[in-house]
């Protein structure tokens, strides 16, 4: 079953090998709340651009933001995981990002994430072990006329059947 | 260099300046760049023209332009060639050196024409296709003829006229008062009349004000505010020019949804070229006005599209709506008065202004005036986005723009209104759109997304994948909302599973009613909807899962079983690759087995199989 929870409900110990090894370049992190001028009102735009630069909110980036805005961690923790375009866990090296808008859904979106959940053994929000992909669904992108919609690190690929599947992946290591 | 405009005249010479230079007989290929042409490959389309036409030799004579979405995204990429109005569907880049050579010399190339399903006509022109020719395209118009990359290409076909007219000659009581008069209502969702929420906001007292455009246009197929920023961020921007002279405002935010690159980048250079121009800034055109605009990018959360929890979120915090009772005009961002109002909304504001109230007005039926941009999705023919008057029957939408559903299929229902609106039935298919109707039907306007459904859809799967998306979305501030949708999503589930038991549609009748009284924003109260109407009109398809334990579209998946027919399977073998599971086994032509055991029921091998020999029953 779909989960209906996307990325933040996934907090399986095994899906983060990388996370200890992780070197978190705080100077970027500095960086960035500096170019937001030290403003607590622009928190969302802060972990925005931290999520874009390292692919995930690492726990120390996070720190440093509670530090240099002098805010509790744990209004950092509640923005962090009340928006979906945050995740606390490193991402695999390709997104997929399956559409299930309205259109898709009655166009058999849901078929098409249920085949990648069994063919890559992760439900949606989640990362494969081997950090080759994230898995996660979207609630419509807006390319409609395409549906279902299967999207790859940006990619589309429209009007896609669960027999087409393996051969997308294929493209991507 | 670009010089800052600082008076009214300036700007009447610029535009004639330009005007003077875009010469309307000049051969021009207008490539459609919106969201949709690009999934479909328009970039490479864009890079090949552009390439074609220098080795072509042919640069001085044709103008290339890549537009904003032109609405018929089925049929994307798409190109038109000006001024004759030749309209080619589906091109792919090889096509283009070709298009290029017999353009020059003014033939049509055949194969690029589009075909009218139900009579097999090919039409030349763009204004002939029955999709285009009955829409009223009152905002959504410009979008195929200007380059949103440009501000000069807006400002040729009118653009900041309306903000002329307004400072020149009108008092911003006079703008409200127009406002007011066009009869223009919200077109987020809400349906609330604009001249009145602004000149409540004019009246508040505080010491600063802010305008806002909400696009956070997060209903599940729905794209028309998207394309309005992508195709046309000026006339956005001139219509929030015009809401702050009115109410007296001298910053405003737009808060975009995170899933729109495309936007937040057209947008945000839209306003980097206004402000070089002097048309954002202090004192703009050399008036008293004052006005800066900033892009704030949404953090990917349904719930901020509702007003008060948008503002929450401007200001850095968790996205949570609160009671309705403070009102955003007096306490709204930063508890000072705030006015806004969606991308659509705004979009009309300059053409309220240009064209005047009443010639507005006259459009539209008693309580809803002017057009409504609509995207026509699912189970359609022609998917897109389609504008069009108000009081337009459902009927000419689907079957004359929409040119009916694919697959000789039968019409089962259409949903509007987004998660929080209502399935309409077959029967109500003369209803005319507009406000007022759909709400009496139990559906709603909401932002526009209109989606098409067949019989091989099943309405307790569909309210149940609304229901779950609003779970989902649910901030979890109040308690009917977060807990009625979860026992919501529970006994639709039980009854999509077979497990369901006489008194369920009741229960989810009462639920729905607690919900709707005591839910703390329009989320929790609208999320009933999806829920009623479909009990309201197929409560037969309810019946049906509860007591026969059958699902009558075959789409729930526990109830229904995959099986290959050994008479129709050739054993080629198609099925078995396709199956994650490995439930299918057999040799080389011969006939397969499916191990219902094993069966995730995904679907894999139906689609795999050319020879329809895997069933669903």
């Amino acid at each position: 079953m779909a989960n209906i929870y996307p990325s933040k409900a996934n907090h399986t110990p095994e899906a983060t090998p990388a996370k200890k090894l992780m070197q978190v370049d705080l100077e970027a992190v500095c960086e960035i709340i500096e170019k937001h001028g030290f403003k607590e009102s622009s928190l969302i735009g802060i972990l925005q651009d931290i999520q874009a630069r390292m692919n995930f909110l690492p726990r120390k980036a996070l720190f440093q933001v509670a530090k240099s805005l002098d805010i509790p961690l744990t209004r950092i923790y509640g923005i962090a995981t009340f928006y979906k375009a945050f995740s606390l866990e490193p991402r695999g090296r390709h997104t997929i990002l399956v559409c299930l808008g309205t259109a898709c859904h009655v166009r058999g979106g849901p078929r098409i994430l249920d085949y990648l959940e069994n063919r890559l053994g992760v439900k949606s929000g989640g990362t494969t072990r081997d950090l080759r992909f994230s898995l996660e669904r979207v609630n419509c992108l807006g390319a409609c006329a395409l549906g279902p919609l299967l999207v790859v690190d940006k990619k589309y690929h429209g009007g896609i059947k669960a027999n087409k599947i393996d051969s997308i992946l294929k493209k991507y290591r | 260099m670009i010089h800052r405009i600082t008076s009214i005249s300036k700007l009447r010479d610029f535009r004639r300046c330009l005007q003077k230079e875009r010469d309307g007989n000049r051969l021009s290929v207008t490539l459609c760049g919106g969201t949709g042409c690009l999934a479909s490959g328009a970039r490479e389309v864009a890079n090949a023209f552009r390439r074609e036409l220098k080795k072509q030799h042919v640069g001085r004579e044709v103008v290339f332009r890549e537009s904003g979405c032109h609405g018929f995204c089925e049929r994307g990429p798409l190109v038109v060639i000006r001024p004759e109005d030749i309209f080619y569907q589906h091109i792919h880049p090889r096509d283009v050196p070709e298009i290029v050579a017999e353009t020059i010399k003014g033939r049509i190339i055949d194969r690029f024409l589009y075909v009218d399903p139900p009579t097999k006509k090919k039409t030349i022109h763009e204004g002939e296709i029955p999709f285009y020719n009955l829409q009223k395209r009152l905002v959504f118009g410009s979008n195929g003829q200007i380059d949103p990359k440009k501000i000069d290409d807006y400002i040729a076909v009118g653009g900041y006229r309306a903000l002329e007219k307004v400072l020149s000659e009108m008092t911003p009581e006079a703008v409200i008062d127009e406002i007011k008069k066009s009869g223009l209502r919200g077109r987020g969702g809400g349906g609330f009349p604009t001249g009145a929420k602004w000149e409540a906001c004019r009246r508040a007292s505080g010491r600063e004000k802010f305008v806002i455009c909400n696009a956070d246009e997060g209903d599940p197929g729905a794209y028309m505010d998207r394309s309005l920023l992508e195709g046309n961020p000026h006339s956005v921007i001139e219509g929030m020019l015009i809401g702050a002279y009115a109410i007296g405002s001298q910053e405003g935010h737009v808060y975009v949804r995170n899933e729109y690159p495309l936007a937040v980048e057209h947008l945000t250079r839209a306003i980097d070229q206004a402000e070089e121009h002097g048309l954002l800034g202090r004192h703009i055109l050399g008036f008293e006005l004052s006005f800066t605009i900033k892009v704030n990018r949404g953090g990917g959360a349904f719930v901020c599209g509702e007003s008060t929890a948008l503002m929450a979120s401007l200001e850095g915090k968790i996205g949570e709506p609160r009671a309705k009772y403070i009102h955003t005009v007096e306490h709204g961002l930063w508890e000072l008065p705030s006015n806004l109002n969606n991308v659509e909304t705004w979009a009309n504001v300059p053409i309220i202004i240009n064209q005047g109230a009443e010639v507005y007005s006259a459009l539209g039926t008693a309580g809803s005036k002017g057009t409504k941009i609509f995207s026509l999705v699912g189970k359609i023919n022609n998917t897109g986005l389609v504008e069009v008057p108000m009081g337009i029957t459902l009927r000419q939408i689907i079957y004359e723009i929409g040119g009916g559903i694919p697959g000789g299929k039968r019409f089962k229902a259409i949903q509007t209104g987004g998660p929080s609106g209502g399935c309409i039935p077959e029967s109500l298919l003369d209803l005319p759109v507009d406000f007022d109707r759909l709400q009496e039907v139990g559906s709603m306007m909401g932002s526009g997304g209109m989606i098409v459904m067949d019989e091989d859809t099943c309405m307790v799967d569909m309210a149940r994948y609304f229901v779950r998306f609003l779970q989902g979305e649910s901030c979890g501030k109040c308690t009917p909302c977060r807990e009625g949708l979860q026992q919501m999503d529970e006994i639709l589930t039980r009854i999509c599973e077979g497990k369901g038991s006489k008194g369920d549609i009741e229960l989810l009748e009462d639920l729905s009613q607690v919900m709707m009284e005591t839910s703390l924003c329009a989320l929790g109260s609208t999320a009933p909807n999806p829920v009623l109407s479909t009990i309201r009109y197929f409560r037969d398809e309810y019946e049906a899962h509860i007591k026969d334990k059958r699902c009558p579209a075959r789409v729930c998946k526990e109830l229904i079983t995959y099986s290959v027919d050994p008479d129709k399977c050739t054993g080629c073998g198609a099925c078995l690759k396709a199956c994650p599971v490995d439930a299918i086994s057999g040799e080389r032509k011969q006939p397969h087995r499916l191990d219902e055991d094993r069966c995730v029921k995904c679907g894999a091998c139906y689609d795999a199989c050319k020879f329809e020999a895997v069933c669903v029953e």
